[in-house]
């Protein structure tokens, strides 16, 4: 064996990802096509506000949507009766979607015709926040039954996120749930957050939520 | 289980390097883990003795482990204190205007190879 020697390397175990991801948002710059990255924990609604989405802005953008999931295609079905074209990915047991498997994810997708495409991750909120997929711009959704003081414990994820949808407001009335102090808590993480409270089953506040991602997804088009 | 992803990065990121510097065997790699970094040393520790043996050089390799201490610097009264005991609000003047100077990165520090 030859001579063991001691290299020094001093690089983050995310640096090959995020490479990756910055590779893959150029490209998706360059094409003209917006990439969402959608997070949340399970069953705060992430499904049904995308339904709600696809509903508001199919008129004005071609969209498409990649159902991550750890097994099952309930959420791609759901997707595709709206008329979007979709596809579900199975993450096969992992946690979240890194910039690798969002690749392959829109290759699946086939992005030729999408303008604004969609990944709606896995109901996490720990993994998925660590993962730069290559999106133009995250998103995540705290829903009230999920309780206000989410971001205090789940800190990287709302520091990460442009905007949060806060969903299921129609439920407040029922739960302990002091919205100020929420959007305190998420200001505290993420100043730069833009928070909108929305409730996906009635329809409230997903016109300012759908003004917020035309908005977006122009600026991308047009920079 | 994102501590699997890590450890895929991680050998990825070592074949990389032993690739371009013609390196046979990686015998070691140091990691260096923030407290609050939400990494879990030994859920890591038990992805990288599976996943290694998928590998080539990597086999036998063995993951070193140094932890960092988090410190967080308070922007109101300019005093450090440690994350872990007091989170975001500042022990010295109850200020929450604070952000993290070290201890959220998880990376890899060196290798022993041939």
């Amino acid at each position: 064996m030859d001579k063991v020697r001691v290299i020094e390397i001093k690089q983050s175990v995310f640096s090959a990802n995020d490479k990756q991801a910055e590779e893959l948002r150029k490209e998706l710059k360059e094409k003209g096509i917006f990439l969402l990255n959608l997070m949340s924990s399970p069953g705060s609604g992430k499904t049904t506000t995308l339904t709600k989405t696809i509903a508001a802005l199919k008129d004005e953008f071609k969209i498409g949507v990649m159902e991550a999931d750890i097994d099952s295609d309930v959420d791609a079905k759901t997707i595709a009766a709206t008329g979007a074209k979709s596809i579900q990915l199975h993450t096969g047991g992992m946690c979240h979607l890194d910039a690798g498997m969002t690749r392959q994810g829109l290759e699946g997708l086939d992005t030729s015709d999408v303008e604004l495409a969609i990944l709606e991750n896995v109901g996490n909120l720990v993994c998925p926040a660590e993962f730069d997929t290559g999106a133009s711009k995250n998103a995540m959704i705290l829903s009230v039954p999920e309780g206000a003081d989410k971001p205090l414990k789940y800190p990287l994820m709302f520091s990460i996120c442009d905007v949060v949808l806060i969903n299921k407001i129609d439920v407040m009335p029922y739960f302990d749930f002091d919205m100020e102090q929420c959007k305190k808590n998420i200001k505290m993480r993420n100043p730069n957050a833009v928070i909108i409270p929305i409730c996906a089953k009635t329809g409230e506040g997903i016109e300012q939520w759908a003004d917020w991602l035309r908005q977006e997804v122009r600026a991308w088009q047009n920079k | 289980m994102h501590e699997l992803g890590i450890v895929f990065n991680i050998i990825d990121t070592v074949e990389d390097i032993a690739k371009e510097q013609n390196l046979t065997e990686v015998s070691s790699v140091t990691l260096q883990v923030g407290e609050v970094s939400t990494v879990i040393p030994h859920y890591l520790e038990d992805c990288w003795k599976w996943a290694v043996k998928k590998t080539e050089i990597l086999k036998e390799c063995k993951l070193i482990h140094e932890p960092i201490e988090a410190i967080t610097f308070c922007e109101d009264c300019g005093k450090t204190y440690r994350t872990v005991d007091f989170g975001k609000t500042c022990p010295h003047c109850g200020s929450e205007h604070t952000y993290l100077v070290v201890g959220n990165e998880v990376q890899i520090k060196e290798i022993e190879a041939c």
